[in-house]
């Protein structure tokens, strides 16, 4: 009998103290459920329904707004821009990033002042930037046409040239993200045991290039996992100089996945349709984020 | 397998300077420590060797080539690293294959796929999987070839380092204190090995150390270095029982040796209270050829020293600690001479002092003398024309 009541009272201690993990969660989890799943959940809903933004009623429509997303030329072609322009930026800015760093770790003066100027761009706030970036690209008075003229070739209307657009805001990507690469693989070098040089170097390695291939390029090798994936996850959300210097054209030229949503919700409305477009969006950048953790936790620990 | 021959090596780091002219002989097949505590310049040193920092003045000659000059890769040296310095990712068997690719492939054979067509590439890569193999067997790593650094124990990966070290037959081999990140008995138990490896192998060892266990049992002669300089370049046994300077009798020996303050006094050595800043009457029954007035340190050994009854020797003090050994004993006494106890090692089966006991302290041998600056003193026992005041330390000297 005793021993019963002891651990029945046991039982009930433990219970008590098994609420406090939970008490000591709530805020977090709250906050969670109200500005990070609850949204999320509500998009999903949302993606179900015809509903428009302002109207009174919405009705379940199934999978109805994904098929007429498949039926969509503009969403195929804007998720065709998307690709090419992460296409673009996510090489050429990482690369940028690790040579700018390589560079900067390679010489002794001055490192903090290029440090500061490459990662300027990224502290900067993209919108401000991007109309900045619409003076340089004017075509009769913008600083680049100028210059161009000076050395006796013609400039380009850069925004609104069907062929050109894409490509130049793909520039602004990668001008505006290489700093933040490069940040991260300066930490990475710096990481860089100094004395796995020397063993290089008494192995046999004896160019740049070889010790480069030997030790920097397999010991970088997590870091450049990260940056590749967050560069494609930030390159796959652009939309501020879009929204600025494109609006999407000339002629859907610069048309990509988050213009596309913020147009179909904003400006026809079908608030349904656009969040069924964010659905997209989001499983893209799920799966990223999952190659990210998945491959990472694997391979950054090197001992 | 070569000598090194240094000559008249000076390296600076700014300001600092880091080796003051050092002159050193390796002979082929030798195996000699570079001894002294960190910060004496004897990590550089090895650096200078092996290529990795350039010095300012001087000449390393490597069997009969100047090397001064040429990259590491080009020496012919291989190194073994504190970290052991494996690239992490990397299996044991890439890890050791690195010196051998670098140096028998071409950069177009190094390439991944070239193996795929390239036939010469393919009979190089036979050739390297042997010699790996062979350096496996020597070192008992077989099964750990396909493993990566980071799943393999201290004493493993260094057993890796040394594989890649040995595995291109280089004309000597350079150690930066390559067990100081073992536990203590792996320690003991790879000292064996590397001097078992050194006898194997026939080359030329260069090993820097602060451990001066490691340096007494392996080497055949020891560099004790301190502050940019080699003060002694001896065999074991004499650095130990013949330091040439008083910082090497302090450096090397274990318990640290015991030493009296002292001076000279008209050719003979007088010892001198250090508690009262006075002269003691207690003289040494030896003679000096230096100045009157020089201060000198009397230094001898705890086993070179035995306990006697207080009154039968001039150098006395009170028990204030025992150390059981298990094997002996090591006894600390608090003498008026010296600044710190003096330490002396009896028999653990002798008759245990108790702490508190006055004790004197008897010579069994001629002490060490040092002048103060660090040289050593030549010394030997004279008569003395008159009785001392007090009684002569106890010499038992056959």
């Amino acid at each position: 009998m005793k021993t019963k009541q002891l651990v029945a009272k046991k039982i009930r201690l433990g219970a008590v103290a098994n609420w406090a993990p939970l008490y000591l969660l709530a805020p977090a989890l709250i906050l969670l459920a109200m500005f990070l799943l609850g949204p999320l959940l509500a998009v999903l809903g949302l993606s179900f329904t015809d509903y428009q933004l302002g109207s009174k009623s919405l009705n379940w429509i199934g999978i109805e707004n994904f098929i007429e997303l498949y039926h969509d030329k503009n969403f195929w072609r804007s998720l065709r821009n998307t690709a090419l322009y992460s296409g673009a930026v996510v090489p050429v800015s990482v690369l940028l990033g690790l040579g700018v760093a390589l560079l900067i770790e390679a010489q002794k003066s001055f490192k903090d002042f290029y440090r500061t100027i490459f990662f300027l761009p990224v502290m900067a706030t993209l919108i401000a930037m991007a109309i900045s970036w619409q003076f340089i690209l004017h075509p009769s008075f913008g600083f680049l046409n100028l210059l161009l003229k000076e050395f006796g070739l013609s400039g380009h209307n850069w925004l609104r040239t069907e062929s050109l657009a894409l490509w130049v805001l793909a520039a602004i990507g990668i001008w505006n993200q290489f700093g933040f690469n490069m940040v991260l693989f300066l930490a990475g070098l710096v990481s860089i045991p100094r004395h796995l040089y020397d063993a290089a170097a008494m192995d046999g390695a004896s160019s740049p290039f070889e010790r480069f291939r030997l030790v920097t390029w397999p010991l970088l090798g997590p870091v450049t996992l990260f940056v590749v994936v967050i560069t494609a996850i930030r390159s796959f959300q652009v939309f501020d100089t879009v929204a600025i210097l494109t609006k999407g054209g000339p002629s859907k030229s610069t048309e990509v996945l988050l213009y596309t949503m913020y147009a179909e919700g904003f400006e026809f409305f079908k608030s349904g349709y656009a969040s069924a477009v964010t659905i997209v969006f989001l499983v893209i950048v799920l799966a990223l984020t999952l190659i990210k953790t998945r491959y990472l936790e694997k391979k950054v620990h090197y001992a | 397998m070569s000598s090194i021959v240094i000559q008249k090596i000076s390296k600076s780091f700014g300001v600092t300077s880091v080796l003051k002219d050092i002159s050193l002989t390796i002979n082929d097949g030798e195996f000699v420590s570079l001894l002294g505590p960190s910060g004496c310049g004897k990590s550089t040193l090895l650096r200078l060797i092996a290529g990795l920092d350039v010095a300012e003045r001087g000449s390393i000659v490597v069997g009969q080539h100047d090397v001064t000059r040429l990259h590491p890769k080009d020496r012919d040296l291989a190194m073994v690293f504190q970290s052991y310095a494996l690239y992490p990712h990397l299996s044991v068997y890439d890890n050791i294959a690195v010196p051998l690719r670098m140096r028998r492939l071409n950069v177009w054979q190094r390439l991944p796929g070239v193996r795929l067509f390239s036939r010469s590439q393919q009979k190089i890569e036979r050739e390297i999987r042997q010699d790996i193999h062979e350096v496996a067997q020597t070192l008992g790593i077989q099964a750990l070839l396909p493993r990566k650094p980071a799943q393999l124990s201290g004493g493993q990966r260094q057993r890796v380092a040394l594989g890649r070290a040995m595995v291109r037959k280089p004309e000597a081999f350079l150690m930066d204190e390559p067990l100081s990140n073992l536990d203590a008995k792996l320690r003991v138990h790879m000292r064996s090995e590397l001097s078992q490896l050194h006898r194997t192998l026939g080359a030329t060892f260069l090993y820097v150390t602060h451990d001066q266990a490691e340096a007494l049992t392996m080497s055949d002669r020891i560099a004790v270095m301190m502050e940019g300089s080699i003060l002694q370049y001896d065999t074991p046994d004499e650095i130990y029982r013949n330091p040439s300077d008083l910082r090497v009798a302090e450096f090397v020996g274990s318990p640290r040796i015991n030493m009296l303050q002292g001076w000279v006094r008209e050719g003979t050595l007088e010892l001198v209270e250090t508690e009262q800043k006075t002269l003691a009457n207690s003289y040494l029954a030896l003679s000096v050829d230096a100045p009157h007035g020089l201060g000198v340190v009397v230094a001898f050994r705890s086993e070179q020293c035995s306990l006697v009854l207080a009154g039968q020797a001039a150098l006395q003090g009170v028990v204030t600690h025992c150390e059981n050994l298990g094997s002996d004993t090591l006894v600390h006494v608090r003498a008026k001479q010296a600044k710190d106890p003096i330490i002396v090692r009896i028999a653990a089966q002798a008759p245990q002092v108790k702490l508190g006991t006055l004790v004197g302290v008897s010579l069994s041998m001629l002490p060490l003398v040092f002048s103060e600056q660090g040289p050593r003193l030549s010394v030997r026992v004279t008569e003395l024309d008159e009785q001392p005041v007090a009684p002569v330390l106890a010499f038992e000297i056959a």
